[in-house]
């Protein structure tokens, strides 16, 4: 079963088995506008949840990638390192930036599914 | 958007076409458009023209029976005396304490009338500091009725001599004036963007029928606030509040160049003996630009360092440069680490950075210098 969820910070967490693929949301990408530089995390490093895990740097601003959940980072997406511009091109496909093996599937149940997020962000501006 | 802040005339325009509005200096104004966004403004106006709403600005006109001059130039370090009708000059509104209270572009319309354009962000403390200076009959005007766009970029003199031909005779910081309907239109070839360029000042509503046409030309696009600190970065101009402020000296600042050699001699300004023995002895600190040896840019607040790992700087703006596919800065830095090559670093989340002290501009000049 492969589910999406989103943080009230604009992240994605695309959960297969306990694996997290983790990104920035579309919204996101947009408000953040073109991506030039993506500071990855280091595999193996392990984050709890809500902890800052990278940098997505837009031309006009850096902006900070914390944890959905609580893991260790397994594998990081290193053709952003060459063409940052994924993050807005495909920000929940080839964008993606770093996989998480998640600690505590529990932890899931505090993010929002996709059509809460949808609501959320209806409500941002 | 917040019911209080400031809208310029073109505010529908903007939403019209997409602008994403934000607030800058008490304004809703358009940090990028719906389609393109900073990076595709930013070459666009490099590669062919870009419109810039700049309405936020201050205009201001000076004006009496008196050559305006000899007043302006207590707190304008430069020669304002022997401009020429229609000359343009860059320069700065200085403090008792020679600091920087605005940079400002100085234009001289007639013997009798000068034409000012401020930063929107120091409308309130350029005012006073003006009004202190006007004597006799000399009277200035905050003439809050007009609109100011900039047309920026290689393709922007074949627009703009469709509409206002003489405009192609003027070179880099030159002005003329035209009269339409008993209207006063000012053109100017200057810019915010190292691009040949014109500025247009011209009262509102007239300006519709103007941008119409202008932006009607295949090769123009409007273009936000993001892609014009881009473009004035890679320019190696300055950004009030950023780059320089009350406590920086145009010195220190690097804009020697705007104290013509009468001034100098003259030493009448405020601030001057402060200013001249800068000039004679250096300073302790100077504006550099910096190029990161990364990918990650390196923006305002950054600190820099020697190899000993003492401070010996900071960064006062910073950006991904469009143009050149790398990151640039610019800060201050203790003189000793001021020369071209020098390298220092730069602390980043943590980890040094190498930076190498940088000339600028980054970018090659396009303005339309005289002969």
């Amino acid at each position: 079963m492969a589910d999406i969820y989103f943080t009230e910070d604009h992240e994605y967490i695309r959960v297969t088995g306990d694996t997290g693929t983790v990104g920035i949301s579309e919204y996101a990408q947009n408000q953040l506008g073109d991506v030039v530089y993506v500071e990855l995390p280091e595999v193996g490093e392990q984050f709890d949840q809500t902890d800052e895990t990278c940098v997505v740097e837009s031309v006009k601003v850096a902006s900070e990638i914390y944890a959905p959940v609580s893991g260790e980072i397994i594998e990081v997406n290193e053709a952003l390192s060459n063409s940052p511009s994924l993050v807005n091109d495909d920000p929940e496909g080839d964008g993606w930036i770093y996989k998480i093996k998640i600690h505590d599937d529990s932890e899931l149940s505090g993010l929002k599914d996709e059509d809460e997020y949808q609501d959320y962000i209806d409500n941002l501006s | 958007m917040d019911a209080q802040l400031k809208h310029t005339p073109l505010y529908d325009l903007h939403v019209k076409h997409g602008g994403k509005m934000v607030v800058f200096a008490g304004f809703a104004m358009p940090v990028q458009y719906d389609g393109m966004g900073v990076m595709k403004e930013h070459l666009h106006t490099r590669e062919a023209a870009g419109l810039f709403d700049v309405s936020h600005m201050g205009q201001i006109f000076i004006s009496g029976s008196i050559d305006p001059a000899d007043a302006l130039e207590k707190i304008i370090p430069s020669d304002l005396k022997n401009m020429k009708n229609g000359d343009m000059r860059y320069s700065v509104l200085l403090n008792n304490d020679g600091g920087i209270i605005d940079d400002l572009i100085v234009t001289r319309l007639s013997e009798h009338n000068f034409y000012i354009v401020i930063n929107a962000a120091r409308i309130a403390q350029d005012l006073p500091r003006l009004e202190q200076i006007l004597t006799g009959d000399v009277i200035m005007q905050h003439d809050t009725s007009r609109i100011l766009v900039a047309l920026q970029g290689p393709k922007a003199e074949t627009v703009l001599k469709d509409i206002f031909p003489e405009a192609a005779n003027l070179t880099f910081m030159q002005a003329m004036e035209e009269s339409v309907d008993g209207h006063d239109i000012i053109i100017t070839r200057s810019g915010y963007t190292g691009e040949d360029g014109f500025e247009i000042s011209l009262p509102h509503p007239m300006e519709g029928d103007y941008l119409h046409d202008i932006l009607k030309h295949p090769d123009v696009k409007l273009i936000g606030l993001g892609a014009r600190d881009s473009l004035r970065l890679e320019a190696g101009l300055c950004l009030y509040g950023h780059d320089l402020d009350d406590d920086v000296t145009p010195i220190e600042a690097g804009l020697n160049w705007v104290i013509q050699k009468n001034r100098r001699e003259a030493a009448d300004f405020a601030g001057a003996t402060k200013i001249l023995n800068q000039i004679e002895n250096g300073t302790s600190m100077k504006r550099v630009g910096l190029l990161p040896d990364s990918r990650a840019p390196l923006r305002e607040g950054v600190e820099l360092f020697d190899e000993d790992k003492n401070k010996i700087g900071h960064i006062t703006s910073g950006t991904f440069a469009p143009s050149l596919e790398k990151p640039v800065a610019m800060g201050y830095i203790n003189r000793d680490f001021a020369k071209t090559g020098t390298i220092v670093n730069a602390l980043l989340r943590g980890k040094l950075i190498p930076v190498t002290v940088s000339k600028m501009p980054f970018i090659e000049s396009k303005t339309k210098k005289g002969a």
